[in-house]
């Protein structure tokens, strides 16, 4: 009788008092136990794409548009409230927003030579950033984007920056 | 040798005195300020690193060094895309 066996019933015994056997076949079952398990049910699947998001959910953004001198003040604000709209409706969350008004270009744009500037700061899935930049690219009213991920030096340096701008808030209000 | 007035002697004598060169030692101001993060949205400081057509200085003559320099850089091609700086220009500052 072969005792490695799988129908052995003195198979785990076996196993048990032979170490070395023991933990080759526990590799060998967990092994299949993975590509199995990974190929026919989508449970494990499923299992580490959410892990996997969870991993590397919620960078910090940074995104700056122009949108274009035409539109008059109300016009640029709802352009504005779109995409903040859009950002908020895939799962970002926007931390600072900056509206740097009219500004004058370094060079013209689309024979523009003017534009509303708009910086907005937030935190989302990187998921986020695609249907964003097409929803930039679709609208007329933008002229340019640009979305930058921050890393650690730029987030406190965002960070620095934010809460200066609400200290000058404040000294505003008090005065 | 316009400067060089020879007298009777062998010696020679300048008529102005030659300028001995003091070199002023080159410092990254990135390091010395301990600045992390060069940002895009601040011009008027990138224009520190740009010549008067707007091209990026050397290394040679900011005294960057070469982490900061691929961070001005990228810093100055973002406000460049943004149109806070220009491409081209005569006459930048």
């Amino acid at each position: 009788m072969n005792v490695y066996h799988p129908r052995s019933l003195l198979f785990l015994f076996t196993l048990l008092t032979d170490c070395a056997s023991f933990s080759f076949y526990l590799l060998v079952f967990i092994f299949y136990l993975l590509v199995f398990s990974l190929k026919k049910s989508s449970y494990f699947c499923d299992l580490f794409k959410i892990t996997k998001i969870k991993l590397d959910m919620l960078n910090h953004y940074e995104t700056v548009f122009i949108v274009t001198p035409v539109l008059s003040e109300a016009q640029m604000k709802e352009a504005v409230e779109k995409f903040k709209g859009v950002i908020v409706a895939k799962g970002g969350e926007i931390i600072n927003e900056e509206n740097w008004g009219l500004r004058k270009l370094a060079y013209p744009i689309q024979k523009k030579s003017t534009g509303f500037f708009t910086m907005m700061e937030f935190m989302a899935p990187g998921e986020l950033v695609k249907p964003l930049e097409i929803e930039y690219k679709r609208d007329e009213r933008v002229i340019r984007f640009l979305t930058t991920r921050l890393d650690k030096y730029s987030s406190v340096y965002a960070e620095k920056r934010r809460n200066k701008k609400e200290n000058a808030a404040k000294v505003t209000t008090e005065e | 040798m316009a400067n060089v007035a020879p007298t009777g002697q062998s010696e020679i004598r300048y008529l102005t005195p030659p300028a001995v060169e003091v070199k002023k030692k080159k410092y990254c101001r990135f390091k010395k300020n301990k600045i992390k993060y060069v940002d895009y949205k601040d011009p008027e400081f990138l224009k520190k690193f740009l010549n008067e057509q707007g091209k990026i200085l050397p290394r040679r003559v900011t005294g960057t060094s070469l982490k900061f320099q691929r961070k001005v850089a990228t810093a100055v091609k973002r406000a460049r895309h943004l149109a806070l700086l220009p491409y081209v220009t005569d006459l930048l500052k």
